[in-house]
């Protein structure tokens, strides 16, 4: 009487033509991907939308644990920089900050506002408004990138190098690893802007537009604190 | 039946079954192939480690005599047969970093987690399987790179770097204490490719478990089954669950240390090096302003969270299983599980006890002493429940219920005397001690063994279709039980006359060198030695069970436990998919031993029906 994996899916009721919100691009019928029940196909359960629910839980609790590297971080940041708590010496020297970095800033805050603008044409399925954002925040992300590249050569050109003074030490260790957390979020909007140029953005895809968008707010965040943290709270 | 079951939605095909050798045993990405890995992992790791401790026993009770198999394993480390002060404290490092990571964090979570959390729940893989196969590698990868540190001093001619006279590998100890840690070379032979080695391990091992940490959390938010509502999961998963929690929380800052500690190392920054420092005959002036506090702070806010990481599984599964052979319901579940979250919580607020001698203030002290003689509330709570447990069932004595019985002998004869080392006062004289080294042994190690055994006893029909031999088994456990204590109960003794730990002797009878006051703790630590000895070949009976059961065990059914969680609803060994595409559903909670009006002792969780009664 059970019914069995292999038989469950093809059969399912109103899974096959109108069933799910079928955008012209094509690609998976099996609908929007929504959390909002009235969102889903017929015949749908809360089981359906688990699939993409798990991605977008498995990136809330992945940027806890990056959330827990950068905040041990500061607390070594802060234990360094204050002599009285790592009873050290008074060998704080604040590096002037690149003035590039204005420039990145508000390119990765850019970057975030059209991700956004991204996301939400995905979920009124404007195809080529979706098109075009997600191709500009990924260039800007990538300009971003190169931006950090450069305020690391401003550095380099004053003679200010990770071993130079604690200051510089933690400049260049908080940019590199947020640089090389933003190349992922960098390599996974490269991944979805070709899918959507490709025409191909179905039920999968959106969830990872969705988990995209997520990742790289937080990354925008965390840069807004990191930058914060090394110039303003010196 | 039909109304217990619904399809499994989703991706049908997610999941093929693999056909080739390669994709089916090694790049897995089934759970259950991935948890025996990982086990198999934690089963060498285990008898490495042990391996390393008899030697250090062989040292620390005949100190300076002669061995010639030592010549033949180490040619240059052990050149007249004697173990130096280097060797040993190199064997210490492996022998307590391969013990901590790759046994106790690997077996409890990553081996029995990846394996049951799934079926426990009722879903047919983890959330992210790629992800789970990607983990377990990388930690194999972790290992490879920690036992090439053991060996850093053959490797290092070849590296263009110059080899140090005797020693073989980092001698910092699993904690791998700031300055001399961040020093390299300078500071001690092994301490420079030793160290980067070393850490470098950890780094790998802190990624995968963080991607382990994250499957887990996802599999059991997401993917349990129709009916498994949180208060009928089997108090395993919870105990899983919250060491995912801990895993996730905490490695990302002992990540962040390693990657502070490497960066002293090879880009000359100094997080962890104050200046003005005289090392080794040498003035360290490329470094200054560095906190070596700092070290600890970082490392002991991963490190205490750690503890847990080892004990908690084999809490959840010692509940598991008392239920089970005792016939009766886990007594007080919700207490059990908010015990696991109180203690998985207060884990994080007390890693300030490691570092009572660092010179911190004594208000911090104190408040850390609070928060940690607190965390004996949620632990006596788990203590009296599994005491609650056990009154009054019809307790059947096998294997797999000796050893959970022995967790608990263990976890209070270990668990108490932290309430000894957890006052500032009495932790200041017994700091670096004999004393710890029992108490953590009895706790975090022994216990959290005992947890594995446990659990390999129980599961072992499950996992390989065949019954371990009872036998065997019991003569196992007998012998373990009786060893261990005669091992670690001395060792309190020995921490209260002074005895220091980490040095490679205290006296040696024949020269009279050492410490003198020690001279009568010598019968003691030899009895501990050959009491180690026996104890470690006693295991051989495990290997040997194992092997044997493994080729020629009774063929288990398909609950040869009278169980009632759903690993016990599905054939021995469990197919590709767990549940042959039949998602199960489930009525009840987890421990419904002899409900009354049932028609048997035990009413599986997927059973409807009129004798129905809820799981909280």
């Amino acid at each position: 009487m059970a019914n069995t994996l292999t038989t469950d899916i093809g059969i399912k009721p109103g899974l096959g033509a109108g069933g799910g919100k079928r955008g012209p691009l094509g690609g998976d019928p099996r609908g929007p991907g929504s959390d909002d029940s009235k969102d889903w196909p017929p015949g749908w359960t809360s089981e359906d939308a688990a699939e993409p629910q798990k991605y977008r839980i498995g990136m809330w609790v992945a940027l806890a644990s990056i959330l827990m590297l950068f905040i041990s971080l500061t607390s070594a940041y802060i234990v360094r920089g204050v002599p009285a708590l790592g009873g050290g010496l008074e060998d704080w020297v604040p590096i002037d900050m690149p003035s590039v970095l204005w420039v990145n800033t508000a390119m990765l805050l850019a970057s975030s506002v059209s991700m956004e603008l991204a996301r939400r044409a995905l979920k009124r399925n404007e195809y080529a408004r979706f098109r075009t954002w997600i191709t500009l925040t990924t260039l800007l992300g990538i300009a971003f990138l190169a931006g950090q590249l450069m305020a690391w050569r401003q550095l380099a050109a004053q003679g200010v190098f990770i071993n130079s003074h604690p200051h510089s030490s933690f400049f260049y260790l908080l940019t590199s690893l947020h640089g090389l957390h933003l190349l992922g979020g960098v390599i996974a909007l490269t991944y979805v802007t070709l899918a959507a140029m490709r025409m191909r953005i179905g039920f999968k895809r959106r969830t990872a537009v969705n988990v995209t968008a997520l990742y790289w707010h937080f990354m925008d965040g965390l840069w807004i604190y990191l930058f914060g943290l090394l110039f303003f709270f010196r | 039946m039909a109304d217990a079951v619904h399809p499994v939605h989703g991706e049908v095909h997610r999941h093929p079954a693999p056909t080739g050798f390669i994709r089916k045993y090694v790049f897995s990405t089934d759970h259950k192939v991935i948890g025996i890995q990982y086990w198999c992992l934690a089963l060498f790791s285990v008898f490495v480690g042990m391996g390393l401790s008899l030697l250090m026993r062989l040292q620390l009770g005949w100190p300076g005599q002669e061995w010639g198999f030592l010549k033949t394993i180490f040619p240059n480390a052990a050149e007249n047969g004697t173990i130096s002060g280097e060797l040993y404290l190199s064997m210490l490092t492996m022998h307590g970093t391969i013990m901590v990571f790759f046994v106790l964090t690997t077996a409890p979570q990553g081996g029995f987690g990846n394996y049951f959390l799934p079926i426990q729940i009722g879903a047919d893989d983890m959330a992210f399987p790629v992800l789970n196969m990607m983990s377990f590698w990388i930690t194999f990868l972790a290992l490879a790179v920690l036992i090439s540190a053991f060996f850093a001093d053959s490797l290092a001619p070849w590296l263009g770097m110059t080899a140090a006279s005797n020693v073989i590998g980092p001698i910092g100890g699993w904690t791998g204490y700031a300055p001399l840690s961040a020093l390299g070379e300078k500071a001690g032979p092994g301490q420079g490719l030793g160290v980067m080695l070393w850490v470098t391990s950890i780094a790998l091992f802190c990624l995968a478990s963080l991607l382990g940490a994250l499957n887990f959390i996802t599999t059991m938010l997401n993917m349990r089954a129709r009916g498994m509502s949180l208060m009928r999961l089997p108090l395993t998963c919870w105990a899983w669950f919250t060491t995912a929690v801990l895993a996730l929380l905490s490695f990302p800052v002992l990540l962040a240390a390693g990657i502070l500690l490497l960066l002293d190392h090879l880009a000359g920054t100094s997080f962890f090096i104050p200046g003005g420092e005289y090392v080794s005959g040498k003035l360290v002036t490329e470094h200054a302003g560095g906190s070596p506090i700092l070290w600890q702070h970082l490392f002991w806010f991963f490190g205490h969270p750690e503890v847990y990481i080892a004990i908690l599984p084999g809490m959840g599964l010692t509940s598991h299983i008392l239920s089970t052979f005792s016939r009766k319901p886990v007594f007080g579940y919700r207490a059990m599980v908010y015990a696991i979250f109180a203690i998985g919580l207060l884990g994080f607020f007390v890693w300030g006890h490691h570092m009572f001698i660092s010179g911190m203030s004594p208000y911090s002290a104190i408040a850390f002493s609070l928060i940690t003689l607190t965390i004996g509330v949620p632990s006596a709570i788990k203590t009296f429940n599994w005491l609650g447990t056990l009154w009054g069932g019809q307790i059947r004595f096998t294997t797999p219920m000796l050893f959970a019985i022995g967790f608990v002998s263990l976890f209070v004869s270990g668990g108490i005397t932290g309430l000894f080392l957890g006052q500032t006062s009495i932790d200041i004289p017994l700091h670096d001690t004999y004393f710890v080294v029992g108490h953590f042994h009895l706790i975090m190690g022994v216990a959290a063994i005992f947890g594995m055994f446990a659990g390999t006893y129980f599961w072992f029909p499950k996992m390989f279709g065949k019954m371990m031999n009872e036998g065997m088994g019991k003569l196992h456990f007998f012998l373990t039980f009786a060893g261990v204590n005669a091992i670690f109960i001395p060792m309190h003794i020995m921490g209260m006359a002074g005895q220091t730990r980490r040095y490679s002797f205290h006296w040696n009878p024949n020269t009279g060198e050492g410490l003198h006051y020690l001279s009568n703790m010598t019968p003691l630590t030899r009895f501990v030695s050959i009491a180690a000895f026996v104890t470690i070949t006693s295991q051989l009976i495990f290997l040997v069970n194992l092997v044997w059961s493994w080729a020629k065990g009774r063929k288990a059914s398909e609950n040869p436990w009278e169980a009632t969680s759903l690993e016990w609803t599905i054939p021995s060994p469990p197919p590709h998919d767990n549940f042959a595409g039949i998602a199960p559903e489930v009525y009840r909670g987890p421990y419904e031993y002899s409900v009354p009006g049932a028609s048997k002792d035990y009413v599986m969780q997927n059973e409807p029906g009129a004798a129905e009664v809820h799981g909280d």
